[in-house]
């Protein structure tokens, strides 16, 4: 019996095929793994089956008919739910509201009734929720749950999770797993969206894996192995920049002494950060997402005054500096979010141009030339798949890090600051950029490198510190380093002195 | 069954200058329903609206003498929305400098015209400055929505010029709500003999091409691009919003308030009340109609002096109401800004 | 005093059928310029409707009924086609307001005297009581203002479609994945907004003046915009809102009458200026709709 089949799916963004021709079936009780990496069409076909994106052809059953899905409310009636990566809840709302929100009936609203009604829910189903609480004052773990009752609340029997375990700690990986499989064992069925080998051979019964838009396969968990994923997911054997050993670092060019924040509500952000950036090392700041690294990504690029504390970058004090003096004072910047990073509707040049304005003039009028030349130059460096005359929106994810990369390291930064550098990109794109911050190392400049993924950090830093509630929770040398050793210090069981 | 759904495909590149042209057509199309409604003959209507005005010498140096503080007006607005600043108040500010001119006029009595307009155009451009002002601090430095606060700005001006008019500057002669006569070395010069047509005229030509080239060849211009369409984008890369942000404001309060010295020193010679008659307001139409591009403002300007002079021509031949003419620039304004969004979609039908 | 204060309901009536309005537009993600036309227009169609038909009531229904077209006007600009809130929002006032204008002259040419109808009557309701008596002495959209101000918040916070309403004007992405049609709530919000706005206009011409002027409304529009962020978007501040800048109002029409040696203008100006004043202090707290001003459009 298959709850869902999706048949000869194929959906195109412009000339991006994000789908070609994809089949896919869930059996019913089962949890079914869709494995891929980024840009894969992992979310793209899951976003086809809630209704959220519209397939160009194909087909999809449920429950052995053929149904039409134009939007989630058709998805919902047909009981499909899903857990979106970025949570689809309404902070200012109360838990319960959240929940029942579009899926009662009848005119008035009692909230007295609903937050029982949800309670009753959340007995049922056995997943901890408060009702009366505002969603806005729950934790990233606490609002996964209400986004998973809200779609039991509708009757959901296919529940689909869109990358559930990148915004928990590993310790709370565990606790949605044990919820998910006694849900299972209620008749839920589910569609686990990863692209972690070890989480899909921990909890899957089956696993389809998607590449390049394509499926490369559908397996059974029994018969197959991490290594033999790793092979359908990628197509070879191994993947990822080749290590080159821990080279000789000289002296600190970044010294973060003493720094905090606190923000306009008076809640403390970033606590007494001490950190110290080498030339020629990269360091690692890891951690669970939301835990100051996007505060001290902000200080450090001169968007946020820190409360105390200094910032001393070759000998200045940049702590509060605009973020044109930081530049000058030598930090290469590359933002959190790559979009905040440029302005969209300004032409690839332009953005290249506007950290450098200074250059550019020539008697108080901007050389057009010199800017065109500079860009075309830039441009082939960075292997940017673009023109100088387009605009900056109309690029992908990728060539829009490469804008940002050429604008800051065509400096020469001797301190080079890359928050999550590579979220979001395809292989291709990360392995290029890891391999920029590798190059920026060995040239001699010291890389602070901010990152949600562990194995990013693992990857490419030197000397690994961990953060967590906007605390160091210790900095120690990435040989020394385990999984589980730092999985401990970001769910803030342990400290490291 | 088939059904018909909007797909978003950009349209190619050849359409959008013939966006204009295509609104005015559903335009006048869909007027037709205020036009039959006082039984003219739509025709005769349309007729005297856009080909009268052309067979005159007159009507067609009217048509620049209306376009003359729309250039300006609508100049103001497209500067400060290049910016992200939604500067709603060029009425207000347009009226500050209309303020500052009649009253340094008077003044200038005695000096030469070299003299005299020279410190004519400076305190325009500061009276529009000064009432750009508490807006454009209030957004830079408390995020107070300048939308807002430039729309009261321009309630409360209302209120000091009637003050202004109804009391220390009443013209003791008439007894009218009425400022006294500017120097006659302070009257914007006419540029063809016997009719209204004055050195505004020059003044917009020039602001319109300072403002292009400031916007696209210079520093300051990038980083208010960059400003208005990306802030954070923007500050990341070191531009400091605020400051581009706060010294637009202020340039186009200066421009707009150009507006008002060139309504008294080239038209009315005195301060009144009605001095302005929506031209902030409608610089925001002219502004949108050219697509926030200094020289789409210039053209957009002419069209709606165009129409200004034809809707007094159509109301003196057929006896059409003249705010005929506003409901026409108005649907121009909403069917514009429709089809410069809907031409990004086509049709398709599916099923 | 007593006469203060009733002077105060009634200044502050229009305003809080705006405010609540554009509060209602707001609440679903829409900035609505459009107010200061749509009570111009509702103004001016009460007025005609009851100079042509004799009946009051019909005017109020015409021009809540105008207001609403106005307001699906805006609708199909703002969330169908997804155009800049500002300038459409300014461009339906511009319509709004010359077709106030060319209707009035096609109608009633350029008279001499302004046309009159007979105004709404003040209601006497416990008129024998010393101080209520005086206060309570309004004219009977007052009172449905003042009716109007529980009845919003009752649907905000108590009814599935004031759920719908909050959440739309939050995260429209979350209200979409939740099944609700984004467009329709927003559509229905703005429909509503303009209603209670050609109202709050039709209280100008039917009930305080009688006649229709170009000016009438004077930026009050623009007033109602400031006390929604002043009222933090919520219904029962908004009261309070209207009755600072009315009470504002009220006392410029006294400080005129107790023969102050100052110009009127500066006191017709205060309630402006104190308008400002109140928006620049209310905006360091203001919880402004996180999805206000942004069009919402599913791939």
């Amino acid at each position: 019996m298959n709850a869902v089949q999706m048949l000869n799916i194929t959906k195109k963004f412009g000339d991006l095929v994000a789908n070609d021709n994809v089949n896919f079936d869930l059996r019913k009780g089962e949890i079914h793994a869709l494995l891929g990496e980024n840009g894969a069409g992992k979310t793209t076909l899951m976003r086809i089956l809630y209704g959220l994106y519209r397939a160009d052809s194909g087909e999809i059953w449920i429950n052995d008919q053929p149904v039409q899905i134009n939007s989630p409310r058709d998805a919902i009636n047909n009981g499909v739910g899903m857990v979106t990566q970025h949570f689809t809840l309404v902070p200012p709302l109360s838990v319960a509201e959240n929940i029942v929100l579009g899926a009662v009936k009848g005119f008035t609203l009692n909230p007295k009734e609903i937050e029982k009604s949800v309670a009753e829910a959340s007995e049922e189903y056995g997943i901890t929720v408060k009702p009366s609480a505002l969603v806005r004052h729950l934790s990233v773990g606490e609002r996964q749950r209400v986004e998973i009752l809200k779609a039991l609340y509708r009757r959901a029997n296919v529940l689909i999770m869109d990358e559930p375990t990148a915004v928990l700690v590993p310790q709370e990986v565990d606790g949605l797993f044990n919820s998910l499989k006694q849900l299972v064992e209620k008749g839920l069925s589910v569609i686990f969206i990863s692209h972690k080998l070890n989480e899909v051979m921990a909890i899957c019964d089956r696993v389809t894996v998607l590449r390049g838009g394509r499926l490369v396969g559908t397996v059974e968990r029994a018969g197959t192995s991490e290594k033999d994923l790793a092979v359908m997911m990628v197509g070879r054997e191994t993947f990822g920049v080749e290590r080159q050993g821990i080279k000789e670092t000289g002296d600190p060019v970044l010294t973060v002494d003493h720094l905090s924040l606190t923000d306009e509500q008076g809640i403390d952000k970033l606590k007494d950060i001490t950190l110290e950036v080498r030339h020629g090392e990269v360091l690692g700041v890891a951690g669970v997402s939301g835990n100051g690294q996007a505060e001290l990504v902000k200080v450090l690029t001169g968007l946020q005054k820190p409360t105390n504390g200094q910032i001393i970058l070759n000998a200045i004090d940049i702590a509060g500096a605009s973020p044109s003096a930081i530049t000058i004072a030598g930090m290469g910047r590359t933002p959190e979010d790559r979009h905040a990073g440029v302005v969209g509707e300004l032409t690839v040049e332009e953005n290249l141009a506007l950290e450098s304005l200074e250059i550019y003039l020539n008697r108080g009028v901007l050389d057009r030339k010199k800017i065109r030349k500079q860009a075309i130059e830039m441009i082939a460096d960075y292997n940017i798949k673009a023109s100088p005359e387009d605009k900056v929106r109309t690029l992908s994810g990728g060539n829009m890090q490469k804008v940002v990369m050429a604008r800051s390291l065509s400096r020469n930064p001797s301190c080079v600051l890359a928050a999550q550098p590579t979220r979001g990109l395809d292989v291709g794109a990360t392995e290029y950029v890891r391999g920029k911050l590798l190059e920026q190392r060995d040239r001699g400049a010291g890389v602070l490198l901010i990152s949600e993924d562990l194995e990013e950090i693992m990857e490419l830093a030197d000397r690994i510190a961990v953060i967590y509630e906007g605390r160091i929770m210790g900095v120690i040398p990435a040989a020394e380093a385990t999984e589980e050793s730092l999985g401990l210090m970001m769910a803030g069981v342990t400290e490291h002195n | 069954m088939s059904k018909l759904r909007l797909e978003k495909a950009p349209a190619p590149a050849w359409v959008r200058p013939v966006i204009p042209l295509l609104a005015i057509l559903v335009t006048f199309l869909i007027t037709l329903i205020f036009i039959a409604w006082v039984q003219a003959n739509p025709l005769h209507t349309y007729y005297y609206f856009l080909v009268a005005p052309f067979t005159s010498t007159v009507t067609m140096i009217e048509l620049l003498v209306k376009a003359t503080p729309l250039f300006l007006t609508g100049a103001a607005v497209a500067f400060a929305f290049r910016a992200g600043y939604y500067n709603i108040g060029a009425e207000g500010q347009l009226m500050a400098g209309a303020i500052i001119g009649s009253w340094v006029g008077v003044m200038l009595e005695g000096f030469s015209s070299w003299i005299a307009l020279p410190i004519m155009i400076v305190g325009g451009f500061l009276g529009g400055v000064a009432w750009a002002l508490i807006p454009a601090l209030l957004r830079v430095r408390l995020k107070v929505d300048e939308v807002v606060t430039t729309l009261l700005m321009n309630s409360i001006i209302v209120f000091l010029v009637s003050y202004l008019l109804n009391g220390p500057w009443r013209d003791p002669v008439s007894m009218w709500p009425q400022s006294p006569d500017i120097a006659k070395s302070a009257m914007f010069f006419t540029l063809i003999p016997q009719s209204r047509l004055h050195f505004g005229f020059i003044i917009g030509i020039v602001v319109i091409l300072t403002i292009w080239f400031v916007i696209s060849r210079t520093a300051f211009g990038l980083k208010m691009r960059a400003a208005g369409s990306s802030a954070e984008g923007a500050r990341f890369a070191g531009v400091n919003v605020e400051r581009t942000i706060l010294v637009t404001a202020l340039v186009s309060g200066g421009i707009a308030g150009l507006a008002g010295v060139g309504e008294v020193a080239g038209i009315h010679f005195h301060l009144i009340q009605g001095l302005s008659s929506n031209l902030g307001y409608t610089g925001i139409i002219v502004a949108t109609l050219g697509a926030l591009n200094p020289f789409g403002v210039g053209i957009a300007a002419l069209f709606i002096g165009l129409i200004d002079t034809g809707s007094l021509t159509v109301s003196r031949a057929m006896g059409v109401p003249v705010y005929l003419g506003q409901v026409v620039q108005a649907t121009l304004l909403l069917v514009t800004l429709s089809m410069f969004v809907l031409t990004n979609y086509r049709l398709k039908r599916e099923g | 005093m007593i006469g203060l204060i009733a002077a105060t309901l009634r200044v502050a009536t229009p305003l809080i059928f705006g405010t609540l309005g554009e509060l209602f537009s707001e609440r679903a993600g829409i900035l609505n310029l459009g107010i200061e036309g749509i009570m111009l227009l509702g103004a001016f169609v009460g007025f005609a409707t009851t100079y042509s038909t004799g009946s009051l009531w019909l005017g109020v229904l015409a021009a809540c009924i105008v207001g609403i077209m106005a307001g699906l006007l805006m609708a199909i600009m703002t969330v169908y086609f997804g155009v800049n809130q500002h300038v459409s929002g300014l461009g339906i006032t511009l319509f709004c307001t010359g077709l106030a204008y060319y209707a009035f002259r096609v109608i009633f040419g350029t008279p001499a005297n302004p046309p009159q109808i007979q105004p709404f009557m003040q209601t006497e309701f416990l008129a024998d009581v010393n101080i209520l008596g005086p206060i309570l002495r309004q004219y009977p959209l007052t009172y449905y203002a003042m009716l109007l101000v529980p009845v919003v918040w009752w649907v905000l916070y108590r009814t599935n479609f004031g759920l719908n309403i909050r959440a739309v004007g939050e995260n429209p992405e979350a209200a979409d994945a939740a099944g609700i049609n984004v467009y329709r709530v927003r559509t229905i919000s703005l429909m509503i907004a303009g209603g209670f706005m050609g109202v709050g206009g039709a209280f100008l011409t039917l009930s305080t003046l009688g006649f229709f002027t170009f000016d009438i409304i004077a930026g009050r529009g623009w007033v109602c915009i400031a006390l929604v962020i002043f009222a933090n978007w919520n219904p029962i501040r908004v009261l309070w809102g209207a009755f600072i800048f009315g009470g504002v109002s009220a006392l410029q029409l006294r400080l005129q009458l107790t023969g102050i040696n100052l110009p009127y203008e500066l006191f017709l100006a205060l309630p402006y200026v104190v308008t400002i004043i109140a928006l620049t202090i209310a905006n360091r707290n203001a919880a402004y709709p996180a999805a206000l001003l942004k069009p919402y459009k599913r791939e």
